[in-house]
């Protein structure tokens, strides 16, 4: 017999009400903000707007959230799934409704645009009625409470499910989302290959979007069941399955496999500028800029844990020095090749690494983050002022920065230009792997958990700070340099602090110290908003929400280095080895586990 | 002392935070391969004492000698190469780097590597934990195996003279004793141990000789056995009437 032991009944319903009035918050948040109505001018799904899928998911995640099932406790059952899943997703999906629904009758009936700009009349009195789906705002309201609560349950209901598919399902919507709102990297990726391979691809671009760029019914069909088909099979059984060959192999014949993987991702990322065409090689180079930098700020925040606010300074630095150099414009008028200018670029981003850092060599935390913000802007204004006008052009800038060349050839391209910031990022990669494990990587581990204890070691505490900052400083430098020649001229206000904290966020959420979070974390931060465009407009929004979502669920990052993942699931991980140790002992209560079929699979 | 050259002195130094006078005019000397303490109660200067060796503050008057060296106001960075290691105050270890990174931290400097490898085998046969919690990080360790790593760390850098900070702090009283059982098997084996405790008795049953520290002066200074027997210390700080 099972003693199932249930949280009350008020516990759970306050729980659920919560949910649904966060949600319902959201969704009057989204409408009023404007974001509803600017997503609607693009079609995501066959007959659906960005606009409305933005509104319509919000339903359906509270519906998920609050139907999912109480999380295993010791000493309480979990209660086998059944209707009470779809019933709580769809309570929580009605108060939402009734929210936004509540929202839709007061902006029908007061006009609040002198408060909030974004409520336009478009969104529900007059023509197209973007929340309401073109309904009068009675029966629109009536629609959305309707619709919230049926998407609530049955988004619920998905939590019935077991477990594998369950996955499933959410893989498949996952991948059709991803599909529609990736649709221009997807079609001229199926392009490409067709033009690059000769490969029968281009009219697949056609069959799953139609002409207006939504993905069509056949297509999300498509989609679908091949994201659900995929996490059905390959959930973890294949990667297993290589790793458990992979051990079996012979330390050589591993190696190869090893440089084979290696050589074959070489050569796909070869090809991959090809493939994408210009724009998307673009935005890929936009990115690398940014990666670069991500790399460099990594050493100086993620290991030597030097919180460093005004790195931008370093970026600045390495594009005015390239720009002096290299224009025929500049003061100095050298007009030099790229090449000559980059080891300049290196000496006065390491000057500027000194200067920067040898001031606040005594400071710690932030006191430190407060003053390189300061110098970071320093470094904007100065290159701003009159005072060096002459030689920085004040806020006109310097143009016609020379382009890379390799031998006689200019790279002029974006795809061309994706190789040298490939060669760059390598390099940077390279330099982060091989520093982590160094000496000095040693060193700044040490001065980052206790500089006086490290100092008794006999760690240099200057030379560490110093040499943190002047590798960072060299990284950016050369982002910075990649940048300069990219765009063919620097100007001041394109080294604000938004930079900085652009690139400390991609670090934050990707993975401290982990260069596969970084990278990751420069693709959806910086990649991502080149592509959605209309998401620009609340692109910090999104930042914000990130980051706040990241702290709360996700301390470590996407893709966390193993050691910080350890470091903040601490109390976790000491947890699970208590209750492991407490399965191999006696119960004193047998009866009170719950029935193994309800124990939800380890993910 | 008859020895001609102690391994370590201070001669009439004092130290100042600011206007505030820590330490008053200390002469101290630790010879090779004795055991020496300094006791006294809270903010009598005892760690200040430390961190004048150290390098952390630099004396306002006096000299600190190390083999008849002046090492006044090197950097601290400089003092582990030349024999000076410290087992710091509530033990202080790298908590997120692993203990074998911890003691790795310990030989820094060090660039003989086989006779590093000795040095683990020694720091090992000393702490049989240490060995067991090798691949673990430190912060997850229990109090008195942070001590022990602690201690391993510092002795890594094969030192001439250890200096502990409160090495019984926060520690139950089992783990006090045999934590100054191994200080003494440390010192058998050759390292000179200058410890700084407030737990007076337990340091005298295993020092050679001591100084009492109160208001930044020593007061007392002797052999552990005559402090042991003097009636002031009894009153002040072996809690008898």
């Amino acid at each position: 017999m099972t003693t199932v032991v249930e949280a009350p009944a008020a516990a759970v319903g306050s729980r659920v009400v919560m949910i649904g009035l966060v949600g319902g918050a959201v969704a009057v948040f989204v409408s009023a903000n404007g974001m509803v109505e600017a997503f609607s001018e693009r079609e995501l799904l066959d007959g659906l707007t960005l606009g409305a899928v933005l509104l319509l998911s919000i339903p359906l995640l509270v519906g998920y959230v609050a139907g999912r099932r109480q999380p295993e406790l010791e000493g309480f059952a979990t209660r086998p799934p059944g209707w009470r899943n779809p019933a709580t997703g769809l309570l929580a999906g009605f108060i939402s409704g009734v929210t936004i629904g509540a929202f839709v009758l007061l902006i029908a009936t007061v006009d609040l645009r002198g408060v909030l700009l974004n409520v336009t009349p478009e969104l529900v009195r007059d023509d197209p009625r973007i929340l309401t789906f073109g309904l009068e705002p009675g029966a629109g309201a009536g629609l959305l409470v309707g619709l919230f609560a049926v998407l609530g349950g049955l988004a619920g209901a998905i939590q019935v499910l077991p477990d594998l598919w369950r996955r499933a399902v959410l893989a498949a919507v996952g991948w059709v989302l991803a599909f529609g709102l990736m649709q221009a990297v997807v079609s001229q990726v199926l392009r490409g290959l067709q033009q690059q391979l000769r490969i029968w691809t281009e009219p697949l671009a056609d069959f799953l979007y139609d002409t207006s760029g939504a993905l069509s019914i056949a297509g999300i069909t498509v989609v679908a069941v091949l994201g659900f088909c995929l996490q059905l099979l390959g959930s973890r059984k294949p990667r297993a399955l290589v790793n458990a060959r992979l051990e079996r192999l012979t330390d050589r014949s591993r190696r190869i496999v090893r440089v084979a993987v290696l050589a074959a991702a070489l050569l796909l990322l070869g090809l991959l500028p090809q493939v994408l065409g210009s724009f998307l090689s673009e935005v890929l180079n936009i990115a690398g800029i940014f990666l670069l930098m991500a790399l460099g700020l990594n050493i100086v925040v993620g290991f030597a844990g030097l919180l460093d606010l005004g790195y931008v300074a370093f970026f600045a630095v390495g594009a005015y020095t390239t720009a002096l150099l290299t224009s025929p414009q500049s003061s100095l008028g050298v007009g030099w090749i790229f090449w000559l200018a980059v080891p300049f670029v290196v000496l006065a981003a390491a000057v500027a690494g000194l200067l920067v850092g040898t001031p606040v060599l005594r400071m710690r935390g932030d006191y430190l983050a407060i003053v390189t913000l300061g110098f970071g802007e320093i470094a904007r204004l100065l290159f701003l002022s009159d005072w060096l006008k002459p030689t920085f052009g004040g806020a006109q800038g310097i143009i016609q920065v020379g382009d890379i060349t390799v031998g006689p050839v200019g790279v002029r391209t974006p795809q061309a230009f994706f190789y040298v910031i490939f060669v760059f990022v390598l390099l940077a990669a390279y330099a982060t792997y091989a520093l982590q494990d160094s000496r000095i990587g040693r060193a700044w581990m040490a001065m980052r958990e206790d500089e006086s204890v490290a100092e008794a070691m006999g760690v240099d505490i200057v030379t560490a700070k110093l040499s943190a900052f002047i590798v960072g400083a060299v990284l950016a430098g050369f982002g910075g340099a990649l940048f300069a020649t990219k765009i063919g001229s620097v100007f001041p206000h394109s080294f604000n602090v938004i930079v900085s904290i652009t690139v400390l966020v991609v670090i934050i959420v990707g993975g401290m110290a982990s260069v596969p979070g970084v990278v990751l974390g420069t693709m959806v931060l910086v990649g991502l908003p080149e592509l959605l465009r209309e998401f620009e407009e609340y692109r910090f929004l999104i930042y914000g929400a990130l980051l706040i979502f990241m702290m709360l669920r996700r301390p470590e990052g996407f893709i966390p280095s193993k050691r910080r993942a350890e470091e903040l699931h601490e109390e976790e991980i000491a947890q699970d080895e208590w209750l492991k140790t407490q399965d191999t002992g006696s119960r004193p209560e047998p009866g009170s586990r719950p029935e193994p079929g309800s124990r939800p699979e380890p993910s | 002392m008859t020895d001609p050259q102690p391994l370590l002195s201070l001669r009439g130094v004092s130290t100042h935070y600011g206007a505030i006078q820590v330490l008053r005019d200390i002469d101290l000397e630790i010879h090779a391969g004795e055991v020496v303490c300094l006791l006294g109660g809270n903010a009598s200067g005892k760690t200040t004492m430390l961190k004048t060796i150290l390098g952390y503050v630099v004396p306002t008057r006096g000299e600190v000698l190390l083999d008849g060296r002046r090492i006044t106001g090197l950097p601290t960075q400089r003092l582990v190469g030349l024999g000076v290691s410290m087992v710091p105050e509530n033990r202080r270890l790298f908590k997120r780097m692993t203990v074998r990174e911890n003691l790795e931290m310990g030989c820094y400097l060090r660039n003989d590597s086989e006779e590093v490898a000795k040095d683990f085998e020694r720091v090992f046969a000393l702490f049989p934990r240490v060995r067991q919690r090798f691949g673990q990080r430190a912060g997850t360790l229990s109090g008195g195996e942070q001590q022990m790593v602690a201690m391993a760390r510092a002795l890594m850098a094969r030192p001439k003279v250890l200096l502990m900070d409160e090495p019984s702090m926060g520690l139950a009283p089992v783990l006090v004793e045999q934590n100054f059982e191994i200080i003494r098997e440390i010192n058998e084996q050759g390292t000179t141990v200058f410890v700084v405790e407030q737990n007076a008795t337990m340091a005298l049953s295993i020092a050679d000789r001591g100084y009492v520290l109160q208001t930044g002066r020593i007061v007392l200074s002797g052999t552990a056995e005559s402090l042991l027997s003097d009636q002031r210390m009894r009153t002040a700080y072996l809690g008898e009437l």
